[in-house]
């Protein structure tokens, strides 16, 4: 849409409509942030409204000029804390009242120079009986860095509190000062490296949008049958992670097995496991071909087969189910609190899923229907990812049976777009861990000015902080990877 | 347990042979190799979006190559990508790649310090550290241990601890926040160890190359071992490149 139609309202009225939109449960913050230009700082927020598939844009302006401060609004609605806190963070306006207004990733173009990872202000309790474990950044395995600090009461945690920031590299500044597509696109697909397709996906929507190009068809229903396959294939890795913590070596074997099935047609199709260099602006290297459909339905019929057989065993297992039930419960009201989002909502039955409430095209010709749970606990998480899987499995042979893929017509990609000067996008993407949301912004001369990405890791990291209250602390691997948020996505 | 037993029977041997020889399908791309075909020189190096491709001669580094493949599609007749994954070397020259050179990828033998080969021809204990990696070559040095390809055979493990490790291996840019952590997780690992870039953030920083988030000083100080290409590095890739350093 043009920039400039986005109204300016000033602050008072910007947070009446704001709480008063977000209030209602079929809406959300997809993401708020804001961004130096014309001599202030213009914040935007944008509001996904479930029941009515569309986006609700905000938009207020502060002067250099004018102090920077501001009611906070997570006063009054919880989850914007993340995002005051970011806003906070990058140009220092002091937001009055915030509950918990601290560092998210101190970033290298952070507004105070002076706030330093090592003094972090971490919670803390004055207590004979108390103590403190302090995790990280460096883990005890191969994953990435993030600081973990528990309050515990013997074996108990009463508290914990995640401090990021470790992989922090730039990314928002670095899609400003690539000037070409490509490097963009190949920054998009590094944002999270887990979540390639989700990023890439998303870059390309926000990149196309930006420009007023429709990609063909085709290319849409192949994007949205990679993201079913990143889904696959990262829950069935999930599971097999998750059997492991359980002690479970059949499972976690069996489980990996699977999911290199999955990526290895991945790197059939692309060349690449993890689908690195498949999703490009305006087109693919890569159509999908007659080949690829056979081969991709003999992979997914053997992987049904082995994952059936296996699942059937894995989940009725009392041990297994001993080790996940009612640990790290999220209530729907704490979900709605702190605003999460993807698997992690649709566990305690917040329906919150892009592909059918702000459907894409492939969505709508191929729909999806919602798979919740209420227990909101680890099993919960578990049972998810298996029904999810099952889910992409018949979603993508109902692509493979019912959609004509016409060979010999690949879209080439096409890296010279042309930018509609003064514009703004916004491009949603239900990626498998949760709603992605980029903006991409560009200036008069159809420059990109200003970009700016959301992982669904922003919203949750605060679930697995709350899942963690009066759970024993051995119990924080399975709680962790029963989520398995991204690092690199929520520190840019 | 006779579930369990027909679910072991019916994944059958799972685990790859000789993963020194393994045949990965097209459109992988491994080992480039640049013929000798006239193109425009400079619009083939204007093409790489991360500047790994450099003129007289013609040669592409395949350690600030992403493996993107755009060079091939844009000039098919002169660069094109072989399925050969044994892409590392100790010797960071040697993964550039000239004009006209099909050999496999080069190893100095003689640089390998004598006690790497001593202490750890049969086994080596890694420790990881993801210095702002993306967590693909995080995930696929987790996958080097599973059991398609299995690299405890040859007594290569990831381990918790640096105190019990022989070796650093590094994925990411080395973001500036994680500078710190990341020496003192070198510093803790006993001596004889060796020290891995593993992925084209960690060799040339990638993508991210120019950020200033990122901070490389620590590499003017540390000897690196091995130099592992990719975008993530490949499993095969990754064990070659280690049992091609120990043994």
């Amino acid at each position: 849409m043009d920039f400039d139609k986005i109204e300016i309202l000033d602050y008072s009225d910007f947070s009446t409509l704001a709480l008063q939109f977000l209030n209602e449960d079929a809406r959300h913050c997809a993401s708020y942030y804001a961004f130096g230009q014309r001599g202030g700082l213009q914040f935007i927020m944008a509001i996904a409204d479930d029941e009515n598939h569309d986006i609700i844009i905000l938009s207020h302006f502060l002067q250099s000029s004018e102090k920077h401060e501001l009611p906070a609004l997570s006063e009054k609605m919880l989850s914007l804390h993340i995002f005051e806190r970011e806003i906070h963070e990058n140009f220092g306006i002091q937001f009055i009242n915030h509950p918990w207004l601290k560092p998210v990733r101190y970033p290298h173009n952070r507004a105070d120079k002076n706030s330093q990872m090592d003094d972090y202000p971490f919670y803390s309790i004055q207590s004979e009986e108390l103590h403190e474990v302090g995790v990280g950044p460096v883990h005890a395995g191969i994953i990435e860095p993030g600081h973990f600090r528990f309050i515990c009461n013997g074996e108990n945690v009463l508290h914990l509190e995640i401090q990021l920031g470790w992989q922090h590299r730039g990314v928002e500044q670095l899609f400003i000062d690539k000037k070409h597509n490509l490097q963009r696109n190949l920054l998009a697909e590094n944002i999270a490296g887990d979540t390639v397709f989700g990023h890439a996906v998303t870059f390309v929507h926000a990149m196309e949008a930006l420009s007023g190009k429709v990609v063909a068809e085709q290319t849409q229903i192949e994007r949205a049958m990679a993201l079913e396959l990143e889904r696959i294939a990262i829950h069935t890795g999930d599971i097999s992670a998750l059997c492991i913590d359980a002690a479970y070596h059949l499972g976690a074997n069996v489980f990996g097995i699977l999911r290199t099935a999955i990526i290895n047609f991945t790197q059939f199709w692309c060349g690449n496991r993890f689908g690195k260099s498949l999703i490009r602006v305006g087109g693919t290297h890569f159509p999908f071909t007659e080949e690829l459909k056979q081969e991709l339905l003999v992979v997914l019929a053997k992987y049904e087969r082995q994952f059936e057989e296996m699942a059937g065993l894995t989940f009725r297992l009392p041990s297994v189910q001993n080790r996940f039930d009612n640990v790290g419960t999220i209530s729907q009201k704490q979900a709605r609190l702190i605003g999460t989002v993807g698997l992690s909502a649709r566990m305690s039955a917040v329906k919150r899923d892009i592909r059918i409430t702000h459907p894409n095209q492939a969505n709508q010709q191929f729909p999806f229907e919602f798979i919740i749970d209420e227990r909101g606990d680890v099993f919960s998480r578990f049972l998810l990812k298996k029904k999810e899987i099952r889910q992409s499995i018949a979603w993508i042979r109902n692509v493979l049976d019912n959609y004509n893929f016409k060979p010999n017509k690949p879209e080439k990609p096409d890296y010279n777009l042309p930018l509609k000067p003064n514009h703004f996008a916004i491009a949603l993407t239900e990626a498998w861990r949760g709603e992605i949301c980029h903006c991409a912004i560009s200036n008069e001369k159809g420059e990109l000015k200003h970009y700016k990405v959301k992982d669904p890791s922003m919203h949750n990291w605060k679930a697995l902080e709350l899942s963690l209250r009066n759970v024993e602390i051995s119990d924080f691997p399975i709680n962790n990877k029963s989520y398995n948020l991204s690092y690199c996505g929520h520190d840019l | 347990m006779i579930k369990e037993a027909k679910i072991i029977y019916h994944n059958g041997k799972q685990y790859i042979p000789d993963l020194r020889n393994v045949n990965l399908r097209p459109p992988f791309r491994g080992k480039p190799e640049i013929s000798h075909a006239k193109v425009d020189e400079q619009a083939v190096v204007d093409i790489c979006p991360l500047g790994a491709i450099s003129k007289n001669p013609l040669s592409l580094d395949m350690g600030k190559c992403a493996f993107c493949g755009e060079c091939a599609f844009a000039f098919p007749e002169k660069i094109s990508f072989t399925r050969d994954y044994k892409t590392s070397s100790n010797i960071r020259e040697n993964l550039i790649i000239k004009e006209g050179e099909t050999r496999p990828v080069g190893w100095d033998k003689i640089a390998i310090r004598p006690e790497v080969r001593k202490a750890f021809s049969k086994s080596i204990k890694l420790r990881q550290v993801s210095a702002g990696g993306d967590n693909s070559c995080e995930t696929e040095l987790n996958a080097s241990g599973n059991a398609n390809f299995d690299m405890g055979r040859y007594g290569i493990e990831f381990v918790a601890s640096p105190r019990h490790a022989d070796g650093v291996v590094v994925t990411g840019p080395i973001s500036v926040n994680m500078a710190r952590a990341l020496r003192a997780t070198y510093d803790a690992t006993p001596d004889p160890k060796i020290f891995v870039l593993c992925g084209v953030d960690a060799i040339s920083g990638g993508v991210f190359a120019d950020s200033k988030a990122i901070d490389r000083s620590i590499l003017k100080d540390l000897k690196v071992d091995l130099y592992i290409p990719g975008n993530p590095s490949h499993p095969l890739t990754i064990i070659n490149a280690l049992l091609d350093l120990t043994r």
